[in-house]
């Protein structure tokens, strides 16, 4: 069994080290610093963290200000009150004018298990890759959040960086590039898009599928926007099957991305979407609910063999 | 700059909100026009912006939280000579810079992009926040109207304006008593105003008449205490200076058509 860790947990670390890095970097939550973990920033950098209170509209209009001084705000909060209640601000106050703002969530999606389907996100990637100018970025594990954090704090603009609360399993270490899906496996018969947790259960399910005698590839697709159409592509004229993963509705995120890009080729591709089907989420253990909605290892590796 | 030179700025924006909304057939005069002597006082006398150089880091910030008055915003920038009036004729065009309500990514001198209420506060909180973080002397204003402090993320911002003690931050309220469907009293009772901010921490100085420019250089001229933001209501006419637009709400949002224009140009000759 693979190291585990969460990629909020991951998250933290990495603004620490950012915040030696760049004196400009500075860190905003909502009451929730503890949760996302932001808390070891505040530490080190007090004077470059702030606290705006149980307000998720405030945090994005404030880092929308400070960006506008030459900051770099990374703004933190569950993603159900950073993509949801505060949309329209992270909208028109911060897209629009396309300012430097990096909204950061954890809990997104169903493994943030007991506190139930109020709080459980499964629509933030439609929401923010819907905006124009948004990119949006979904880190299968703790190392790849690491990285996409020093990625996002380089590049000029706003993004979404999609964090959970439940540990994950630790990847092979691999590089990162805004913008351009990783292929971890190489196969023929079929290509398994993925993004956030569901990468490792793609990667699971392609040694089980090897050892029946297909050959699976799989792809992180850590960015949904902008997506990386032509890897997307070349699998799956290669593969001729493509089944998409991912831990969000399955209106509007990866593979509604991935779909759009399939449907626009001369060839005859097979298309399967895995993710949650149009429910909301509810109370339970992370795993009780993977397995609930669908999402375990089991119940993937038996959607996609139906597949082939 | 003495106020009979101020004053004559303000019956020039007032012609060019005429001009600009007629021109577009489409526009939000009756706001703009209650709005003039603030904008004036504050570009002209309170705030450190030099047009040739729109975006110097050490400049002063200005945030137009009501967005839609876009056209006093614009009027009272091609005055200083941040662009030229000849963009006038492309307000609310195609391809045009001045958009309907104002864009940062698009024209020299705006600061922020606004125009979905409730909105600019939280970003001029920001600014301000930031300022402060840099230890400089930039100020940073905020004009809100009085209808957008029904949405609740102005009282967000307020709460936060007093707690990181931003007394670089002063925030103007147009408070015209109109909104688009109606008066504030019949649509949403707004109660007490300044009572309001004050209890957020906010120093507060009532205008009784907000369109009247030196009660707006007092009160821009007036010094907070020591960490403490500054709040400007400012009592004001929506309308101003064109008789038949004066206090109707039904000028929220229409355009004067060729013969109000007229009328309205020949009420603001000097």
């Amino acid at each position: 069994m693979a190291e585990k860790k969460a990629t909020r947990e991951a998250y933290g670390e990495a603004l620490a080290k950012l915040g030696e890095l760049n004196d400009k970097v500075v860190v905003l939550d909502a009451d929730l610093s503890g949760a996302t973990k932001t808390s070891t920033f505040k530490k080190a950098f007090p004077k470059r963290h702030f606290n705006v209170g149980i307000a998720e509209c405030n945090l994005l209009g404030i880092s929308a200000g400070l960006s506008t001084m030459g900051y770099i705000p990374f703004c933190s909060t569950f993603a159900i009150f950073g993509t949801g209640r505060a949309y329209e601000v992270v909208r028109n106050s911060v897209a629009y004018p396309h300012f430097n703002v990096k909204l950061a969530c954890t809990h997104a999606g169903i493994t943030v298990g007991e506190d139930g389907g109020s709080h459980q996100s499964v629509e933030d990637i439609a929401l923010m890759r819907v905006i124009p100018g948004m990119t949006v970025v979904v880190p299968a594990d703790a190392k790849e959040t690491e990285k996409a954090v020093m990625a996002l704090a380089e590049m000029d603009g706003p993004a979404y960086l999609r964090l959970g609360r439940s540990g994950v399993p630790v990847l092979d270490d691999a590089p990162f590039e805004i913008g351009r899906a990783n292929v971890l496996r190489e196969g023929n018969d079929i290509a398994l898009f993925a993004c956030g947790c569901m990468v490792s259960a793609a990667l699971e399910a392609a040694e089980a599928l090897a050892a029946e005698g297909k050959n699976a590839a799989v792809i992180n697709v850590h960015t949904i926007k902008p997506l990386d159409c032509e890897t997307i592509k070349k699998y799956a004229a290669k593969c001729k099957n493509v089944v998409t993963l991912e831990e969000h509705s399955v209106i509007g995120g990866l593979g509604d991305a991935v779909g759009a890009v399939v449907l626009s080729m001369d060839d005859a591709v097979r298309f399967t979407k895995i993710g949650i089907d149009d429910l909301f989420g509810q109370s339970g253990k992370a795993d009780a609910l993977m397995e609930e909605y669908g999402l375990s290892n089991a119940r993937v590796l038996e959607k996609i063999r139906k597949t082939l | 700059m003495d106020t009979a030179l101020l004053k004559e700025k303000c019956r020039l924006v007032r012609r060019d909100i005429i001009e600009m909304t007629a021109a577009a057939a489409s526009g939000h005069p009756g706001g703009s026009l209650s709005s003039v002597e603030l904008f004036v006082a504050v570009f002209n006398t309170a705030m450190r912006v030099d047009p040739k150089n729109p975006d110097d880091p050490k400049r002063d910030r200005f945030v137009l939280s009501k967005g839609h008055c876009a056209p006093a915003y614009y009027a009272t920038l091609a005055d200083m000579g941040f662009f030229s009036r000849e963009e006038y004729k492309n307000f609310r065009q195609l391809h045009g810079i001045l958009q309907g309500h104002p864009d940062a990514k698009k024209v020299p001198g705006i600061d922020a992009s606004t125009g979905s209420l409730g909105q600019g506060l939280s970003i001029g909180v920001g600014m301000a926040l930031g300022a402060k973080q840099q230890s400089g002397d930039i100020k940073v204003f905020v004009l809100c109207g009085d209808g957008e402090l029904q949405e609740g993320m102005i009282w967000e911002a307020a709460m936060a304006a007093a707690h990181y003690q931003l007394d670089n931050l002063t925030v103007i309220i147009d408070n015209n008593g109109l909104q688009i469907d109606g008066k504030n009293t019949e649509v949403m009772s707004l109660g007490d105003i300044a009572g309001k901010f004050n209890a957020c921490g906010f120093d507060v100085i009532e205008l009784e008449d907000g369109n009247d420019i030196e009660q707006v250089l007092a009160a821009l001229e007036h010094q907070t205490a020591p960490n403490v933001p500054k709040c400007i209501v400012a009592h004001t006419v929506k309308g101003k200076d064109v008789s038949f637009m004066e206090n109707q709400a039904g000028w929220h949002g229409k355009a004067p058509n060729a013969d109000e224009r007229a009328k309205a140009l020949a009420e603001l000759e000097a």
